[in-house]
């Protein structure tokens, strides 16, 4: 492997960082002392069975869940006591594995509560970046998320895949400086998804730390820099996707699933632009 | 001590009734995920029906109550089920609530009809009265009896659940119905054993409770509200544990008998003979407020329905326009009680507004904006001294808005159900405590309210009054729906929609449900006002002022359309003139409301959004009785292409939001 850039990278300060979390449902530990950090510029994947606490653990992130034990802590400020809206406006944002879309708005009303929910900064990173008013600056992000088209639908009727980048597009109004992504890619087909990919590094490129969920594994080791297992609540492995796939504990947690061919991750230039990453139609 | 003794009977004796009909509360809703607000309503047609029987025809009084609750209850519980629940499978609590609401005004209304309530009915106690002594206590065998059952019922209900292992599978349904119906079991006959074994329960306690009022005789209200009681107990219970449900009874019938005891003499005469209904208030309050807050979670439910689409501004300027001149054409030729009866809806109809902005818009169930109504009126006539100065008018809607705030906090808590039991305890307090106290209102339990003093309207007299009120209600529906287009609506919706994104999006529900709750009273206080200047006064003992009303209210404009504006016109004309059309119909035909109410509920089941929302009048002709597909998502395309009868009735239909 082809660790310098990725390695550049790494000794960045970690802009999320949790510390020995613990969550148990009655007698059931849903995590196990998970302890996790995530750089700016980078996309980390999360990888691990259907109940191996992936969601739990998002929840726990953002604040819909009070970990049992450990802390949670963004750009070294610790969040373990503040409620979500706190966390968000210290540029947290998330999406849902099961759709959290405000079901009776329009798409681009869905992306407009978010803008103007925003603080003051949030708010100015994402109308200067894009347009001057909340709509076309709702538009412009279901645009960039590759749903423009359905900016005036009501969410309700739109097919999963359409709803999950609705639900990207949301999280990215408040000009997040992490974004945690639960399974984006469920319900696209692969052309979508190869488009998701590219905008997930784009972000990242951004300055952005993202942390995908993701059942894919193709687009998990296309995309991710680093990657951590899950398995029973537990942290099993981390590394890049090479490592990742060559561990033998991965194996056996996956076992019978084919992980397919490594594939190098698109590795972020080591010159790294800034936020200011100009808004194009790259996705579309 | 005897006197302690002789009132810790009282107390247990009370208890036990509250003990079997909250049991059926919390049995029907674990098993069914419904709270049935009906409960006592229930009980109420139980207990009529048992003295159909036994006095009304002379039969057996044993053969009489088994009857009432082995065959009729049950029999009830299934037509409930069949024809009105089964259908709410996965809708929101705001929409079985109103069900179950709707379900109470039928009761009421069926029971109504049946039963004159100027004839006194009474049921003579159990036993002769007989009784026996204990501890020096003459304790009756009506108050063993009951307490038998309590403790019968306390025992063989939790082993009748877990032996038959029903608990299990109604556990199951509650969570998960498909998978139910998929692993073999029938959902629905489940269910059907929730409400068979609630209404058994309700029924009891009726019936129970029957000889106990007899100085008074039967009374549909009285008992109906009785049930007041038998939420507070059930709120102890979480609303899903029966031991600390029965706990709870036990002590609110202690509570209420001991206040009666030794209360009485620490307080004012006028809040002395309120104490029997205000302990269970306040009882209930103080049980929500331990009730552990709400906790934020993802759900990931859809709205299977899209909302009404919302009239921008040019289109609820014309709206109104055309309401105030239609109501100005029409007041040339009205006159009378039917004039009268259209001033007071229209007052209430800005009521109704104020509900499509907190309930329609933002999810927060109310069922005490009656309430705000009242202390408008009342605030205007303080401050105005009877007359209709516009310092009253401010002075009124910034109390009530005050006053909403405050009602808001218990909404920071609570969502849903014990959210409308919060506002129900309050509506009741305020009713009990302010409305029923002649040192508040004054002689004869009624301040002088003045009609607003606008330049030249004076003149006009009622005709006057009617157009200005229909001016103030297109004016509140502008600003509702002014506020449904911009930041704030959106963030309403958005709260209502999906508590955990708005909250991870980093916005506070706090700040969002004070204000809109602030917002909603204040028009509703304006509306109070309005309403006291159309009746000249407020009367404590006026019929809008009961909780019934509130939920009478909520109830009209959720079946017309609770998301608008039309639907808060239309609703506040019903709660008005439906009782005036029962006026004037032979007095055989009396329970209008209830059955007008039993069929928009049906509807409601069918069409979330209301008639209004129905879909041959949306935008999209159907079959009024196509059932497939669901009345789901209107497809974006369809909203503007659809045929030209249509897309004119959407126009014609002006100011509908």
């Amino acid at each position: 492997m082809s660790p310098e850039p990725a390695a550049a990278q790494r000794v960045r300060e970690p802009v999320l960082e949790v510390r020995g979390i613990t969550v148990r449902f009655g007698g059931v530990a849903a995590l196990t002392d998970v302890s996790l950090a995530v750089s700016p510029g980078q996309v980390t994947g999360l990888i691990g069975p259907n109940g191996a606490g992936k969601t739990t653990l998002f929840n726990v992130i953002s604040g819909l869940q009070r970990p049992d034990h450990g802390r949670v802590s963004i750009d070294g400020r610790d969040v373990t006591d503040l409620g979500p809206h706190r966390r968000a406006r210290l540029g947290l944002a998330r999406t849902f594995q099961r759709l959290e879309l405000f079901g009776t708005l329009s798409a681009s009303d869905n992306v407009r509560v978010g803008i103007e929910s925003g603080n003051r900064r949030q708010r100015a990173a994402v109308l200067g970046a894009l347009a001057t008013d909340g709509q076309s600056a709702a538009v412009a992000l279901l645009e960039r998320v590759g749903v423009g088209a359905v900016a005036n639908d009501p969410v309700g009727a739109l097919p999963t895949g359409s709803a999950r980048l609705v639900e990207l597009a949301r999280a990215l109004s408040i000009d997040p400086r992490v974004l945690l992504l639960d399974e984006p890619c469920s319900g696209l087909d692969d052309n979508e998804t190869g488009q998701l990919g590219t905008l997930l590094r784009d972000l990242a490129t951004e300055g952005r730390a993202v942390v995908l969920v993701e059942h894919d594994m193709d687009v998990v080791l296309k995309v991710c820099d680093l990657v951590h297992v899950l398995d029973f609540g537990e942290v099993i492995a981390s590394g890049t996707p090479a490592e990742i796939k060559a561990a033998p504990a991965v194996q056996a947690a996956y076992l019978g699933a084919e992980l397919p061919d490594v594939v190098t991750p698109a590795a972020p230039s080591p010159a790294t632009p800034g936020p200011a990453a100009p808004v194009d139609g790259a996705t579309r | 001590m005897s006197e302690f003794l002789q009132y810790t009977v009282i107390g247990i004796v009370a208890g036990a009734v509250y003990a079997i009909t909250a049991t059926g509360l919390v049995v029907t809703y674990t098993t069914t995920g419904i709270f049935n607000f009906a409960q006592g309503a229930v009980g109420m047609v139980a207990a009529f029906a048992f003295w159909q029987l036994w006095q009304g025809w002379g039969w057996n009084p044993v053969l009489a109550l088994a009857l009432v609750l082995l065959v009729l209850m049950p029999l009830l519980a299934v037509l409930v089920e069949w024809g009105l629940m089964r259908r709410l499978h996965g809708a929101s609590t705001e929409r079985s609530l109103m069900v179950t609401l709707g379900l109470l005004l039928i009761l009421v209304g069926v029971a109504t009809a049946l039963w004159n309530p100027q004839t006194q009915r009474i049921v003579y106690p159990f036993f002769e009265g007989d009784f026996v002594g204990i501890l020096g206590v003459n304790v009756s065998y009506q108050q063993l009896l009951t307490v038998g059952a309590a403790v019968v019922i306390a025992v063989a209900v939790p082993y009748f659940l877990r032996v038959f292992r029903i608990g299990v599978a109604m556990r199951a349904v509650v969570d998960d119905p498909d998978l139910v119906a998929l692993a073999g079991a029938k959902p629905y006959r489940v269910a059907q054993m929730g409400w068979m074994l609630g209404f058994f329960l309700a029924g009891l306690a009726g019936c129970l409770l029957a000889p106990t009022v007899a100085s008074t005789g039967l009374n549909i209200d009285t008992l109906t509200i009785l049930v007041v009681n038998g939420y507070a107990a059930a709120v102890v219970g979480r609303l899903r544990s029966l031991p600390w449900t029965f706990a709870g009874a036990m002590a609110l019938g202690l509570a209420g008998a001991y206040s009666l005891a030794y209360l009485s003499e620490h307080v004012p005469q006028s809040l002395a003979a309120q104490i029997p209904e205000i302990v269970p208030v306040v009882f209930l309050f103080i049980a929500l407020l331990v009730v552990p807050a709400v906790r934020l979670r993802a759900i990931g439910r859809l709205p299977t329905h899209a909302a009404p689409r919302v009239a921008g501004f040019r289109q609820s300027l014309l709206g109104g326009a055309v309401l105030v001149i239609a109501v100005a054409l029409l007041s040339l030729v009205l006159g009378g009680s039917l004039m009268a009866a259209i001033t007071s809806g229209l007052a209430l109809g800005i009521v109704a507004l104020s509900l499509v902005l907190l309930t329609g818009y933002g999810g927060q169930v109310s069922l005490c904006q009656m309430t705000f109504l009242g202390v408008g009126a009342f605030t205007m006539g303080k401050v105005a001294n009877g007359g209709g100065s516009w310092w009253g008018l401010l002075a009124a809607v910034g109390v009530t808005g005050a006053l909403g705030a405050f009602v808001a906090l218990p909404a920071l808590r609570l969502r849903g159900l014990y959210l409308a039991l919060a506002t129900l305890a309050f509506g009741e307090a305020a009713f009990y405590v302010l409305f029923q106290n002649p040192s508040y209102l004054g002689t004869g339990n009624s301040i002088a309210v003045g009609r607003l003093d606008i330049p030249g309207l004076r003149t006009v007299g009622d005709k006057g009054e009617l157009i200005e009120i229909a001016v103030f209600f297109a004016l509140c529906a502008i600003i509702v729906l002014a506020v449904r287009r911009h930041t704030f609506g959106r963030r309403l919706v958005a709260m209502n929609d999906s508590p955990a994104a708005f909250a991870t999006l980093g916005m506070s529900a706090t700040r969002t449900k004070v204000v809109v709750f602030a917002l909603a009273a204040a028009m509703a206080g304006l509306g109070g006002v309005l309403y006291g200047g159309a009746q000249g006064g407020l009367n404590g003992s006026d019929v809008q002022l009961e909780f019934l009303s509130s939920l009478t209210l909520l109830l009209f404009v959720a079946i017309w359309g609770l998301r608008t504006t039309t639907g808060a016109l239309l609703g506040g004309l019903s709660a008005t003139l439906l009782p005036f059309a029962q006026t004037q119909l032979p007095s055989g035909l009396s329970g209008l409301t209830g059955l007008v109410a039993g069929v928009g509920i049906i509807l409601l089941g069918r069409s979330p959004e209301g008639v209004l929302g129905f879909p041959g009048l949306s935008g999209r002709i159907r079959l009024p009785f196509a059932d497939d597909p669901p009345p789901s998502v209107r497809p974006p395309a369809a909203a503007g292409s659809g045929s030209d009868v249509a897309s004119s009735v959407e126009e014609g239909r002006i100011g509908v939001a």
